[in-house]
């Protein structure tokens, strides 16, 4: 029952909470907001603490709730760093000014200037392709060419397709628009549309899962997720096709990294995003989650290298954040749910 | 009942008339009481405000082309899932309630609390497993192929029935906790009166019974679809787009949360007439306390009314716990020795932690809300409640948003106070305390403790209240001695509600956690995140297994 005693517990609980919560001052120490989430990021960390003595504090979340705080929080932020998991919310995050631009040799060196802010505000870490993956039963890999071609009406009722509320598709067709204008990656995407063997799917690897089992012949995914899924099944008749190399390339986006306006601790977060841009964490990224390395002269982990070589596309991934909303906007249109 | 003026008041209040008008307020003096729902709802008011004062951003670009493109197609799905869910959850959880409340059929004793476990399982975790399972590429669906070949017939599960089918299985225990409440206090007595008017027992159950239960069923009811109205988790699965998925397009697509506000506004507007149209009616009657009938004989079931009974319990719980349970048990089996560690307990530790605080908290505010409704039931009053329990019909990630900014404001105000004055650096200082997320959390899950309290202190007529008063007991001690005990099963209601609502809950504690405050809830965000169910299932068994712990602490209170 409630009495004083138990409203006097309750206040006694309550300023207990208070001062647990209190943040706690450390030595050398780089504060990380990140929707790269814990198991994809946290072996970087310990290498890079172990390394250097720094410590590093991170919080995770989804990117707008990341970019909402962040802006809310202004110059009084504990954030030194900010990691999300697509160019978009990069490219948004430097847009409204979150972000700072970071002069290094090391990140200039080490990663590919088509997956980095041409201003410097963020820098892609890891890259993560778009491709193809097919039914090996179904389909021969000479039928495959080109994104674009998968709106042709051979592909009826053959193609699977996530749902576009995911950032993958609308930034491949962001990158689209770049490359053919609005008019005509809207007649693309309308092509998709039309050839849906099923309604989009929630996630990637249930793409792939519908492929396998003969609803469709051929969907769009990253490679990680292919990955994974093999990992599990090897037995599945799935197969990766490198689309686009007589033309764009693969596309890609990046997982990646900038330094916050207000970084309390800049020196040590610039030293940690030069670390992650060397061969240590490059390594790491590729084997945590199969994704690329950014730096080109890391080699993929192996079952990664054992899917081939290809192209990407050179276009600057922070066309995919430019374009990300009329993307949003042509898929509406084009009636992709 | 140790309290001996509460006896006296019950029977007082019984020997009255019980549908006798509530006095009204003007013969009382004003009190402090006057300006707790005001105080509340200014609370609630922070992140509501926020999210409302957005109206006047200019988005117009992008309300247009939703006006152009998906906005009518999601106005008619959001329609049609509410009232699936509205009357679905009505119906599974009446029906049920009013089972294990008066009926006695086989394993009675045993579903009348299991029937609560699904509260613990996360919609959108049912939902995953549930499509995992039936959907094409799921073992019953390859199974019927393999038999039937290709081109053996299936219904969509994707559809519209799959997503609202999902959804009654998660919500109905809000129904079937507040309806079985009422049913336990007045269901076989009402019946029994009822019966001596010369109804028979069927329409005794619509007639009397039925709406004696109005108030709970309702209250329930509300909770289901606001709910629904939020939800996104569970309609991202099945790729069924609402309003809600406008919201988040909207602001993570077209990185626009002016215009992602402007649509919550609405929906929070759409709830407010609801909430209104529902007190409006249900204003129309009067409930009367009667004594708990716990000892009254129950209607024994026989034949296939027994079977029947037993099969629709088993069935509920089977689709609603023990499938998705079941095969989360599976997956986490197989995850469990490389994920599982001490840090676990830690998870473990914040969620019962945060849950138990956030409980005693909401439930404390909203039964001094309740009861301060009660002693000035005048327009601005019900108003104030009313805002004040709408923070339940915001997408979660909303909400949490519209709390951080203002209070992140606030915290900026101060430290740039603390540096003209005194020359110091604060940094930030309430931001990253358990008393924001706590706070949060409040005005969250405020609904969910407001309506089983509320709904337990319509039973408690004015006679009652001017009998304590006769007796010199006014305020506090009113509340506390004669309250209070016939309150109990409704405070105890809300708390399960809330503890584990606040367990499940996502996106407040995401964003309001201090460093390294992880969740069972974050840990299940961590992996679902990146596709990784089959990982997210050991969290997410835990923290079904954490839910346990509240439901079975309800039973052994109300089930004395």
């Amino acid at each position: 029952m409630l009495t004083p005693r138990f409203g006097r517990y309750l206040a006694a609980m309550l300023c207990c909470a208070m001062l647990l919560g209190a943040p706690a001052a450390h030595a050398e120490q780089v504060v990380v907001y990140t929707a790269r989430i814990e198991q994809l990021i946290k072996p970087m960390f310990d290498v890079f603490t172990k390394d250097t003595g720094i410590a590093v504090k991170f919080v995770t979340d989804n990117e707008g709730a990341l970019l909402a705080r962040l802006k809310a929080e202004g110059k009084n932020t504990p954030a030194d760093m900010l990691i999300t998991v697509d160019a978009g919310n990069l490219w948004e995050a430097a847009r409204t000014g979150l972000l700072q631009p970071v002069e290094s040799k090391t990140l200039d060196a080490n990663i590919p200037a088509h997956l980095r802010d041409p201003h410097k505000q963020w820098f892609g870490l890891s890259v993560r392709a778009r491709t193809m993956v097919y039914n090996t039963q179904k389909v021969k890999p000479g039928e495959l060419s080109t994104y674009e071609d998968l709106a042709e009406p051979k592909w009826k009722g053959r193609l699977c397709l996530r749902s576009s509320k995911k950032v993958y598709n609308q930034s491949l067709v962001a990158m689209m628009i770049a490359e053919h204008g609005e008019a005509k990656a809207e007649q693309i995407v309308k092509g998709w549309v039309a050839n849906l063997a099923t309604d989009p799917l929630s996630d990637d690897t249930r793409a792939m899962e519908f492929v396998a089992a003969g609803k469709c012949d051929v969907t769009l995914v990253n490679t990680y997720y292919y990955g994974r899924l093999l990992a599990k099944n090897p037995a599945l008749p799935l197969a990766i096709f490198w689309p686009n190399q007589a033309s764009s390339g693969v596309h890609v986006n990046v997982s990646g990294a900038g330094i916050t306006k207000y970084a309390k601790n800049e020196a040590a977060a610039i030293k940690l995003l030069e670390f992650l841009s060397m061969e240590k964490a490059q390594h790491l990224y590729a084997e945590v989650n199969m994704e690329y390395p950014a730096n080109p002269r890391i080699k993929p982990d192996e079952v990664v290298a054992a899917w081939g070589s290809f192209k990407q596309n050179p276009m600057n991934v922070a066309t995919a954040g430019e374009l990300q909303a009329a993307a949003v906007k042509l898929m509406d249109r084009a009636g992709y749910r | 009942m140790k309290d001996e003026t509460l006896s006296v008041a019950v029977q007082n209040g019984n020997t009255l008339t019980g549908f006798s008008r509530f006095p009204s307020s003007s013969r009382r003096p004003a009190s402090g009481w006057r300006l707790i729902p005001f105080l509340v709802a200014a609370l609630v008011l922070i992140p509501i405000g926020t999210v409302l004062s957005s109206f006047f951003a200019p988005t117009s670009d992008i309300w247009q082309h939703l006006v152009e493109t998906t906005l009518p197609g999601l106005l008619v799905n959001t329609f049609w899932l509410a009232l699936g869910v509205v009357s679905g959850t009505a119906l599974l959880g009446v029906s049920l309630a009013w089972l294990t409340a008066v009926c006695e059929f086989p394993g009675r004793k045993f579903f009348s609390w299991a029937l609560l476990l699904p509260l613990a399982v996360p919609a959108y975790v049912t939902a995953f497993v549930v499509l995992g399972l039936f959907d094409f590429t799921g073992p019953v669906q390859t199974a019927l192929r393999s038999w039937l070949g290709p081109d053996a017939w299936f219904p969509e599960v994707r559809g519209r029935l799959g997503v609202i089918t999902v959804m009654v299985l998660a919500f109905y225990p809000y129904v079937y906790l507040l309806a079985r409440n009422a049913f336990l206090t007045q269901g076989k007595r009402s019946l029994e009166a009822a019966q001596s008017l010369g109804f028979n027992r069927t329409q005794g159950f619509f007639k009397v019974a039925l709406p004696m239960a109005r108030p709970w069923i309702a209250g329930g009811v509300m909770l289901a679809l606001m709910e629904t109205l939020a939800d996104f988790g569970t309609v991202a699965v099945f790729n069924y787009d609402t309003f809600t998925t406008a919201i988040y397009k909207a602001w993570f697509g077209m990185f626009s949360l002016a215009a992602a506000s402007q649509l919550a506004s609405l929906l929070l507007v759409i709830v407010f007439a609801l909430i209104v149209v529902e007190q409006q009616v249900r204003a129309r009657m009067r409930y009367a306390e009667s004594k708990q009938s716990a000892r009254a004989d129950r209607i024994t079931l026989n034949g296939w009314h027994a079977t029947a009974a037993t099969a629709l319990a088993l069935g509920t719980l089977f689709f609603a716990f023990l499938l998705p349970v079941g095969q989360l048990g599976i997956w986490a089996a197989s995850s469990f020795a490389q994920d599982f560690d001490a840090r676990y307990l830690e998870f473990l530790w914040h969620s019962l932690l945060l849950s138990a605080l956030a409980a005693l908290l909401t439930c404390a505010v909203a039964l001094l809300l309740v009861y301060a409704a009660r002693r000035h039931p005048d327009a601005a009053t019900r108003n104030a409640v009313r805002i004040a329990t709408l923070g339940y019909a915001l997408p979660g990630t909303v909400l949490a948003v519209g709390m951080f900014v203002p209070l992140a404001g606030l915290d900026n105000w101060l430290g740039e106070m603390a540096l003209q004055l005194f020359q110091i650096e604060t940094g930030l200082l309430i931001q990253g305390t358990l008393a924001i997320m706590l706070l949060a959390y409040m005005t969250r899950f405020l609904a969910v403790s407001h309506s089983p309290i509320d709904s337990a202190m319509q039973r408690i007529t004015g006679s009652i209240d001017e009998a304590a008063m006769s007796l010199g007991l006014n305020g506090w001690v009113m509340l506390r001695r004669v309250h209070l005990p016939i309150l109990k099963s409704g405070i105890f209601t809300a708390a399960t509600l809330v503890f584990v609502d606040v367990m499940k809950e996502m996106p407040i504690t995401l964003m309001t956690r201090p460093f390294g405050w992880d969740t069972l809830a974050v840990r299940i965000f961590e992996m679902t995140a990146e596709g990784a169910w089959e990982q997210a299932a050991l969290p997410a068994v835990a923290l079904v297994l954490a839910g346990l712990v509240p439901i079975m602490l309800f039973m052994r209170q109300t089930e004395k």
